[in-house]
């Protein structure tokens, strides 16, 4: 199911069910994914002796040997299916978010705080991603927003595809806020765009302010970090000063706000900023005649490009 | 980190490249790495040699290019190189730098048969 990451393919369950075998999308269109590790293995020493010979003789034949430019990026068609995506929710003036923290760092408290007091202002679709258990996704549902779980099994991140496969099944309605709550992993989200609109890193200050210097790739890519359970301060010798200054160094413009779940501190400020969030998604917009003649240059280049095949 | 994984999208992008091309065979394969892009070259190389194994670019030469991180220095105004995130401007000292480059992986080339 994971088009990069090969260790987690076949072992991605949305809602349970292996997606391989779920193709649909809300909009109506269908693809399938194929599973990378199919090739053949051939360990013995004879496998190597006859490449070795073959390549012996091609060389001493004069072979037309060629140089065909590539210049492809690694990460390309994650790239191409996190900007589909991009496109799939901008259409529908969704503020999309991708949370990424270490594990316990307090993201699905605060998220289920947030949907609590975001009723009646916002509304909020939730996609899960945790390696196993659903156990998040219920919580969410539990405040009465829809939430969708994807386990990755070994997987270590979230990837376009999945998230993909997640839009079509969740639906999240136009103009709404979506939150995608990544995998607990400093490390590995970093590299992989799954289409949001900004990543939102939350740090516990019970987690030391050396982390954005220790994990500056994803410090670096966050627009804004969130530094929860701000009441238990007076128990730690946490210094929040330090710990900003050291997210500044690695990214100058990351915003902070300080908050608390529990307490309820620094969530006014947080709600704003999703306010401000949300209107802007509404705002740019695209007009549908623009949408569709987006699709129509898509559409049009995909059929070259078949034809050129 | 997920240097396997990267392999077998260099693969598919090698497979695809040479079919299209119509070749029997890849002789070479070039990478080009930037060192900020947290890729281990030893473990490329081994994923590379592993899930290559009967694909058109088997016992493929792999050549690996890396480059220099660059980015912008708000201070100052330059484009620096850099050799990790967080390190500072070799110019200033400050820490105000934007990557601009050196954070990606890319295939350049391939030689085919």
């Amino acid at each position: 199911m994971c088009v990069t990451c090969g260790c987690a393919s076949g072992e991605t369950r949305v809602e349970g069910v292996d997606p391989d075998h779920v193709h649909t999308h809300g909009d109506g269109t269908t693809h399938s994914h194929s599973h990378a590790l199919d090739h053949t293995h051939d360990h013995g020493p004879d496998a190597w002796q006859r490449a070795a010979v073959a390549a012996g003789a091609a060389a001493s034949e004069g072979s037309q040997a060629r140089l065909v430019q590539v210049e492809r990026d690694i990460l390309a068609k994650n790239d191409a299916l996190a900007q589909h995506n991009r496109d799939w929710l901008a259409e529908r003036g969704i503020f999309t978010l991708n949370l990424v923290s270490s594990p316990g760092s307090g993201k699905t408290t605060l998220l289920v705080r947030t949907i609590e007091q975001l009723a009646g202002r916002l509304g909020v679709a939730v996609i899960e991603g945790d390696q196993q258990t659903s156990v998040d996704a219920e919580r969410i549902r539990a405040t009465g927003a829809p939430a969708l779980q994807i386990n990755t099994g070994r997987g270590c991140h979230l990837d376009a595809a999945m998230v993909q496969t997640a839009l079509g099944r969740l639906a999240p309605s136009e103009e709404s806020v979506l939150m995608i709550e990544n995998v607990g992993n400093l490390v590995c989200p970093a590299g992989f765009d799954l289409g949001e609109t900004h990543k939102v890193l939350v740090l516990s200050v019970t987690e030391g302010e050396d982390k954005p210097l220790k994990y500056p790739d994803m410090f670096h890519a966050a627009s804004l970090m969130l530094l929860n359970k701000v009441d238990l301060l007076p128990h730690l010798t946490f210094d929040v000063e330090r710990c900003l200054a050291n997210a500044r160094r690695v990214n100058p413009a990351i915003e902070v706000i300080p908050v608390s779940a529990t307490s309820g501190q620094g969530m006014d400020d947080w709600l704003d900023w999703l306010e401000r969030g949300a209107h802007a998604a509404r705002q740019q917009r695209p007009d549908r005649v623009a949408t569709q003649h987006r699709r129509l240059v898509e559409l049009e280049a995909e059929v070259a490009r078949l034809r050129s095949q | 980190m997920h240097e396997m994984s990267l392999a077998e999208s260099v693969r598919e992008i090698v497979d695809e490249t040479a079919r299209t091309n119509g070749a029997r065979r890849v002789a070479a394969v070039r990478l080009e790495i930037g060192r900020l892009a947290q890729v281990e070259i030893d473990a490329m190389r081994f994923a590379f040699e592993v899930v290559t194994r009967g694909s058109l670019a088997e016992a493929a030469r792999l050549e690996i290019v890396e480059t220099d991180g660059s980015a912008w220095c708000m201070r100052c105004a330059n484009t620096v190189a850099i050799a990790r995130r967080g390190d500072a401007c070799p110019e200033c000292a400050s820490y105000q730098l934007q990557v601009t480059g050196g954070d990606r992986m890319r295939v350049m080339d391939i030689e085919v048969a």
